[in-house]
C-alpha cells in the first residue's frame, strides 16, 4: 500500500460484484455448457481473484515493482502446470490403482 | 521496521528508509514476496488436483456430489463478506477511525470463525458417511453422471467391464483421491484461516491500545494482503471442488 486510501464505495462495490459472480457460478454449474463448463467456472474465479487482487488488496494503487512481483509468480505457475501437463497429456496413463 | 507507535505521531521511518513512503512500499513488496511462495504452495496443490481430476473424470464428478453445494456456498459468502469487513477495517485504519478499527477487526474475526465451524460440520458429516480416506472409506457408488459415461473411468476405457469388482474398487480408490485432495486443500486452507485470526486477535489487541495510527497502520495493511489471500484460495476452491458435473 502505498498511503492511497480507497474510497469505502468501491469495496462495497466490488463486495456485490463478488456476491453476484459466486451465484453466477454456482448457477453456471447446474447448466450443461458441454466442454465449457470448467472453463467458465475458472473464468469466473479467475474474475472475481482480480478484482480482490486489484482492489481490496489495492494493487491497482501500488507502484507497478508489486505487479510485477505477482506477474512472475503467475508465469512461475504457468511453467509448473505447463510442464508436468505436456508431459501428462503426452502419454500413457496406466489406470490401475496402486501400479 | 521499528515506526514510532504513538497516535498522531509524525510520519516516522526507520533509519534505512529515504522517507515512510519508501518504507510502506518495502513493507507491501515484503508481503508479497511471502504471498508469491504460498502462491507456488497452493499451486503445487491445485497441479496435483488438476492432474488427478483430468485422469478419473467420472470419479471426480461422482465424490463431487457427496459435497454439500449449500455449505460450500454459505462459506464462499461468509469469506466474501469477511474481505469486505477487513478491507474496512484495513480503511478505518489509514483515517484513523480507532473504534471502526477494532469493531471491523472484531467482525472479520466472527466471520473466519463462522466459516470454520461451518468447516468442521462439514468434516463431521464426511466422517459419518465414511469419506475420510482410509481402511473403512467407502462411497455409495451411485448411477455416474450422465454426461460422464461418455468420458468412463479410465479402468473402463481400458477394457474392465463395467459393474464388475475390479471396475468398483478402481472407483473407490479413484474417489479417495478426490477426497485425499479435498482434505488437504480445504485442511491447508483451514489452516492459513487459524493463523489468520490468530493475527486478526493480536491487531485487535493492538487496535484497542490505541497502537495504530493513520501515519503506522503497515500490520493492519499486510495482514489484510493475507486474509483477502486466503480468500482468493477458496474462490478457486469452491468450484474446483464443489461444483465438478452438477449439471448432469
Amino acid at each position: 500500500m502505498s498511503g492511497h486510501v480507497v474510497p469505502a464505495k468501491i469495496y462495497f462495490l466490488v463486495f456485490a460484484v463478488l456476491i453476484l459472480c459466486t451465484a453466477l457460478t454456482v448457477a453456471a454449474a447446474f447448466m450443461d455448457l458441454g466442454p465449457f463448463n470448467l472453463g467458465v467456472a475458472l473464468a469466473i474465479a479467475a474474475f472475481k481473484a482480480t478484482l480482490v487482487v486489484l482492489y481490496f488488496m489495492h494493487v491497482r494503487y501500488d507502484p507497478k515493482l508489486i505487479g510485477l512481483a505477482i506477474a512472475l509468480a503467475l508465469a512461475w505457475l504457468g511453467l509448473l502446470l505447463f510442464i508436468t501437463f505436456a508431459d501428462y497429456l503426452t502419454r500413457g496413463w496406466v489406470p490401475f490403482p496402486g501400479k | 521496521m521499528r515506526a514510532d507507535p504513538r497516535p498522531g505521531a509524525a510520519a516516522a521511518h526507520a533509519h534505512q528508509f529515504e522517507d515512510a513512503q519508501q518504507q510502506r512500499d518495502a513493507v507491501t513488496l515484503g508481503m508479497w514476496a511471502f504471498l508469491v511462495t504460498e502462491i507456488l504452495f497452493f499451486g503445487g496443490l491445485f497441479l496435483a488436483y488438476a492432474i488427478y481430476r483430468w485422469s478419473f473424470p467420472a470419479a471426480f464428478a461422482l465424490s463431487s456430489h457427496h459435497l454439500d453445494v449449500t455449505l460450500g456456498g454459505a462459506n464462499t459468502v461468509i469469506l466474501i463478506c469477511s474481505s469486505l469487513t477487513m478491507a474496512l477495517a484495513v480503511h478505518a485504519a489509514q483515517t484513523g477511525a480507532g473504534r471502526k478499527l477494532v469493531g471491523f477487526l472484531l467482525l472479520t474475526i466472527l466471520l473466519g470463525g463462522a466459516f470454520l465451524g461451518i468447516k468442521a460440520v462439514e468434516y463431521r458429516h464426511k466422517f459419518r458417511e465414511h469419506l475420510i480416506p482410509g481402511a473403512s472409506f467407502r462411497m455409495p457408488a451411485g448411477e455416474a453422471p450422465a454426461r460422464d459415461k461418455a468420458t468412463p473411468d479410465p479402468l473402463i476405457a481400458a477394457g474392465v467391464p463395467a459393474g464388475s469388482p475390479l471396475a468398483a474398487a478402481g472407483l473407490q480408490a479413484h474417489a479417495q483421491v478426490f477426497f485425499s485432495l479435498y482434505f488437504a486443500m480445504t485442511g491447508m486452507h483451514a489452516l492459513h484461516m487459524i493463523i489468520g485470526l490468530g493475527l486478526l486477535a493480536w491487531l485487535a489487541l493492538q487496535a484497542r491500545r490505541g497502537r495504530f495510527s493513520p501515519a503506522y497502520n503497515a500490520p493492519v495493511e499486510i495482514v489484510g494482503l493475507y486474509w483477502h489471500f486466503v480468500d482468493i484460495v477458496w474462490i478457486f476452491l469452491f468450484p474446483l471442488l464443489y461444483l465438478v458435473g452438477r449439471h448432469a
